[in-house]
């Protein structure tokens, strides 16, 4: 298979234009956006269950409908459970850089939580690179932007 | 079995790229279907629709929009969204209310208009929506989940794009013959290989297009079914799946972001894809070993190989092995997708599931021209829908 340079994340450096722009998130409340940037997901309280994105108000655990929820960052390492790497522009509502440029999918193993988790591989990394098991830690980077905001999204770099 | 449901009718329309209404493919197939069943469509009790998101008015109808166009008859109607697994789900109400005793006679129909390229998610600004956000946030394309399990394939059982590519060839040759398939060429292993990549390791010919199609079943009590042709041979409904996963979904589905955790619960003894044929084999009271014929939902080519596990034609990581040795293909084993599958139509969303049990019936019924499984009698379909949605039906002379 063939590497693919570059995926739509950019660095997350900004002040490159002239005005430096503000840095928003993608989606609000799915994760932090601080040196050691996580993803938010929610707890069970009973049975301990994780869940991810956090947008929910009920525990999904079939046996514990009425838990209470805790607000917790999902493990910020995780293993590559497979990747793809996109050829053809998607559709709307995906904001495509002009010209497109192919960008790579990792499914991500976390190990504490048992769960896998979808993000964009990290600025700048190679998908060529990457094989099941690939230890990879969450980082942030630039999905798309306007003429005010930087969005940023959360993306997986490898160790 | 006086309580089985039976087959009375099948029919299709062509699946293309034909630009028209989907109203006028299902009218078209539910005529095919109440002619081979002989049934006036006055004498039908139940119409049961598979729906489709693209098209009708306001977008969610499909029964009654049929119903309409066949002229109103007074006949109760349901209709169905369950992704590509609405046409079984509708199958699956239509069957209910005649094993309930509350009709004799069903109708269930499916048809698609489908736009060029990419599936996409409704219009508009949807932030609550899983399916707006997958590819407003990642991009995540159906062929984008297609290839995590093609890719995860290869990391686990050292599958190839050549094995992928086998099938492909193999759904290619069956699809020559038939009628209603959009696609009907022979392809080349190479010509698979070296088609433009569009998720990788998935090239263009190892994912299914998007079509305009539709297709119908009149489907009737095992009594009528004798009152009216004076003899009980039939193809009977012995079973129809339409689970949904089992807490913690440990495997990746469209639309999400995350599967569930297995940290507080451990996972179920089968996967999702595995449960959905189990639950058709457990109904029916039949295995894998009884097979003679399967179409399973080949929505890329490395999905097919996936399915011949999950409908437990072999043991996980066995499958490339199956399509070498052409056990799947017409005249080996155990034939996949004598149709062509989707390989060769390409996918008309709320008409597939049936589609599906349209080429059972012909099969079973030795109807099935120079794609024919000699002495077919048990076969299964099986599909899976985004949103959780599982689909397989067993039919049996």
């Amino acid at each position: 298979m063939t590497g693919t340079e570059g995926a739509p994340l950019k660095g997350g450096g900004r002040g490159e234009g002239a005005v430096s722009k503000t840095r928003v998130p993608a989606v609000d409340d799915w994760f932090t956006m601080d040196d050691e940037p996580a993803l938010l997901g929610k707890r069970g309280t009973e049975t301990g269950a994780y869940f991810f994105p956090p947008d929910q108000a009920f525990s999904r655990h079939p046996g514990a409908p009425t838990e209470p929820l805790e607000d917790v960052k999902l493990s910020r390492r995780g293993r590559v459970w497979s990747w793809t790497t996109n050829h053809y522009e998607p559709p709307d509502p995906y904001v495509a850089p002009d010209p497109f440029v192919p960008y790579t999918v990792v499914a991500v193993e976390l190990v504490e939580e048992q769960m896998v988790v979808l993000g964009p591989l990290a600025p700048g990394a190679d998908p060529a690179s990457l094989t099941a098991g690939t230890e990879v830690e969450l980082t942030l980077g630039t999905l798309y932007e306007d003429d005010d905001n930087e969005y940023v999204m959360w993306g997986w770099q490898p160790v | 079995m006086s309580d089985d449901v039976v087959v009375l009718g099948a029919g299709m329309h062509p699946w293309g790229k034909w630009g028209r209404n989907f109203v006028e493919y299902g009218v078209t197939a539910a005529i095919d279907a109440l002619t081979d069943a002989g049934v006036d469509w006055r004498d039908i009790q139940f119409v049961a629709g598979g729906e489709t998101i693209r098209n009708g008015y306001p977008g969610y109808v499909a029964a009654s929009t049929f119903a309409q166009a066949l002229g109103w008859q007074g006949a109760p109607v349901a209709s169905a969204y369950a992704a590509c697994a609405s046409g079984s789900t509708a199958l699956n109400a239509a069957r209910d209310r005649i094993l309930a005793g509350r009709a004799d006679v069903a109708l269930v129909v499916g048809a698609d208009t489908t736009p060029k390229g990419f599936l996409a998610p409704a219009a508009g600004e949807r932030r609550q929506d899983p399916d707006w956000l997958r590819f407003r946030l990642l991009g995540a394309t159906n062929p984008t989940y297609f290839a995590l399990y093609a890719r995860r394939r290869m990391e686990l059982y050292g599958a190839t794009p050549a094995d992928f590519a086998k099938v492909k060839v193999k759904n290619a040759r069956h699809g020559l013959h038939n009628p209603n398939a959009r696609y009907r060429k022979e392809v080349t292993e190479e010509e698979v290989m070296t088609s433009p990549v569009v998720a990788e390791p998935l090239r263009l010919l190892d994912i299914c297009a998007t079509s305009d199609g539709g297709a119908a079943l009149v489907i009737a009590s095992a009594g009528f079914a004798r009152r009216h042709t004076g003899h009980d041979r039939h193809v009977r409904v012995a079973a129809v799946s339409t689970v949904t996963p089992s807490y913690p979904n440990t495997v990746i589905e469209l639309p999400n972001f995350a599967t569930d955790s297995a940290a507080a619960t451990a996972p179920p003894e089968r996967t999702y894809r595995d449960s959905i044929a189990a639950a058709a084999y457990e109904e029916a009271g039949l295995g894998p070993e009884d097979l003679d014929v399967a179409e399973v939902y080949d929505l890329s080519t490395a999905l097919e190989l996936d399915w011949y596990e999950n409908i437990g034609l072999c043991k996980a990581g066995e499958a490339e092995r199956l399509v070498h040795d052409g056990d799947t293909t017409i005249g080996g084993r155990i034939p996949v997708n004598p149709s062509g599958g989707l390989a060769c139509f390409g996918e008309a969303v709320p008409a597939q599931a049936i589609a599906q049990v349209c080429e059972l019936t012909w099969q079973l019924r030795g109807q099935a021209g120079e794609r024919q499984v000699d002495g077919a009698t048990v076969g299964i379909t099986v599909n899976q829908g985004l949103f959780g949605h599982g689909s397989s039906v067993l039919l049996r002379t």
